[in-house]
């Protein structure tokens, strides 16, 4: 019978017990699993169609913008569609886990004044929850890749530990987001406001490689400036292999880089401020 | 070994309003110095000085008026509150009924939140679905089980919850006053199911103002009084103090 990790003992020291709240969680993978999944079909409970809608609403959103961008960029309609869908499937995970991340705990009131569950139940849960629409989403990615072929290659694999990095982050973000935004409110909508605007200065709807080509030079120039968007980089260590393209390992280094600079941010305010988080919410 | 010992725990809950809750004030008062006594947030001492020590077999009642901290002191005791100072110390796996409509998803049916219930407290799913019968057996509630919890009335809630921690064998049991929504003649097959698992493997605390359910499941109790226990002891001098009735307890006349 798996414990549950309420035994609090002052022997420990915070450290340990930050550690033992994510493995505590992690060990929970049934609950958090089942909770996540529950969250989806009751956002489409007594829908005909349920979590389809998810599918659905993602291919009218990125049939739609491929057309308009496409016609507005001058662009083949093959290039600019799967650019824009790849780009807006993975998007919805990163702005996803940020937005819900910075309310994970607050949305959690009452179950973390009731229950004595370690805290990182309820990002694994987000995160997976995340993970599924993702998966819902790359149905349309699969259906696109029947209409518009993609060079895909054995190393298009690599989207595969790009979405587990992917995924690695969106528990450090959550986590850390949501702490401090439990203690102070206004982040809540700060975040939210940035993750809108980051949007429109991340390659999603235009295409970097384009534009950093562009005849103008100031266009160029101006391209260039979304190296240190961290966005980019999360962006393009998948949507390039799963559009079959080649892309630089800096976008790789760059990821590893802030997943561990991220961690150990989070590491450091799970051990300051984990025990306070009950007190905040 | 189930225990559940504190050494002068205090429970301190800052009170952010909606100005002090923010980045501004933070901002501000880095660059111009403190803003005397607003710029300090208001602190409500929940509990101080508290110092227990139950053990195994021990059935505690929690009594005080309405605001004295029992709540407060529950969630102590089940780790969900670590002390801002002083020590706690819980062993074994803690079961708690605190707030009834919490932890339970209206929208799902009483057998899905009894799963989820369940693994919430660490259990398994497999586990839970084992335990199923038993539970709606014990809860009487039949093919209700089986519509949205929305549907329930507070004494089924009570009934369902009450079935999920007594099944699991849990060696902490918490409860809070919500479970005297339930009618006597399932409070008297409660009560069995309740002694029998604290015989079997733990200790009970159990927050109520119902002299009627404290004398049927406590033996010892804890009076709280703004914050601080002001007595523990056996469950009937306690009781008495309590509620201020003289000495040895000669009948009323």
């Amino acid at each position: 019978m798996p414990s549950v990790s309420a035994s609090t003992s002052p022997r420990e020291t915070a450290w340990a017990r930050a550690a033992h709240d994510l493995a505590g969680g992690w060990g929970q993978r049934q609950l958090w699993a089942h909770l996540g999944w529950q969250d989806i079909r009751q956002r489409y409970r007594r829908s005909v169609l349920g979590p389809l809608w998810i599918t659905i609403s993602m291919a009218v959103t990125a049939v739609a913008l491929g057309i308009l961008y496409a016609g507005l960029f001058g662009n083949p309609l093959e290039t600019q569609l799967p650019y824009i869908l790849v780009g807006f499937i993975v998007w919805g995970f990163i702005s996803g886990c940020i937005n819900e991340g910075s309310e994970v705990f607050v949305a959690n009131e009452g179950l973390i004044k009731q229950l004595p569950a370690p805290l990182s139940v309820h990002v694994y849960r987000l995160v997976w929850r995340q993970t599924l629409f993702f998966l819902h989403n790359l149905v349309v990615y699969v259906v696109m890749l029947a209409i518009f072929p993609q060079p895909l290659t054995w190393r298009s694999l690599a989207a595969v530990p790009a979405l587990a990095l992917l995924m690695v982050n969106g528990v450090w973000v959550a986590l850390l987001f949501g702490i401090v935004s439990t203690r102070f409110r206004d982040l809540v909508p700060i975040s939210q406001s940035i993750v809108q605007l980051m949007f429109f200065m991340t390659p999603i709807v235009w295409i970097y490689g384009d534009l950093l080509n562009s005849s103008n030079p100031t266009v160029a120039e101006r391209a260039r400036i979304a190296e240190f968007n961290p966005f980019l980089h999360f962006l393009e260590i998948i949507r390039a292999p799963l559009l079959g393209q080649d892309q630089h390992w800096r976008h790789w280094a760059v990821v590893l880089a802030i997943t561990v600079v991220g961690w150990a941010l989070t590491l450091v305010a799970m051990r300051r401020y984990r025990a306070r988080v009950a007190y905040w919410v | 070994m189930v225990s559940i010992r504190t050494v002068d725990a205090t429970v301190d809950f800052p009170i952010f309003d909606a100005k002090s809750r923010s980045l501004k004030k933070t901002v501000l008062g880095l660059v111009g110095g403190n803003i005397d006594s607003d710029a300090k947030v208001p602190v409500i001492n929940a509990l101080r000085d508290i110092t227990v020590d139950i053990n195994h077999g021990d059935r505690v009642g929690l009594v005080g008026h309405n605001g004295a901290g029992k709540s407060t002191l529950l969630r102590l005791l089940s780790g969900i509150y670590e002390p801002t100072r002083g020590i706690s110390e819980v062993r074994g796996r803690v079961a708690p009924v605190f707030d009834l409509g919490v932890g339970m998803d209206p929208e799902i049916s009483g057998l899905e939140n009894i799963i989820i219930r369940g693994l919430f407290l660490g259990m398994t799913r497999k586990q839970m679905v084992a335990r199923i019968d038993d539970i709606a057996d014990f809860t009487e509630l039949g093919d209700f089980l089986r519509m949205p919890l929305r549907t329930y009335s507070t004494g089924m809630r009570v009934r369902l919850a009450l079935g999920v921690v007594t099944s699991i064998d849990p060696e902490i049991l918490l409860l809070d006053e919500g479970i005297g929504a339930v009618d006597a003649a399932f409070l008297e097959k409660a009560r069995g199911r309740l002694s029998d698992l604290v015989d079997r493997a733990g200790l009970l605390v159990f927050a109520s103002h119902s002299d009627e359910f404290l004398e049927q499941l406590c033996t010892t109790a804890i009076w709280m009084e703004h914050g601080r226990i002001k007595e523990q002891g056996p469950l009937d001098a306690v009781l008495r103090h309590y509620k201020g009735i003289p000495e040895p307890a000669e009948p009323a006349p």
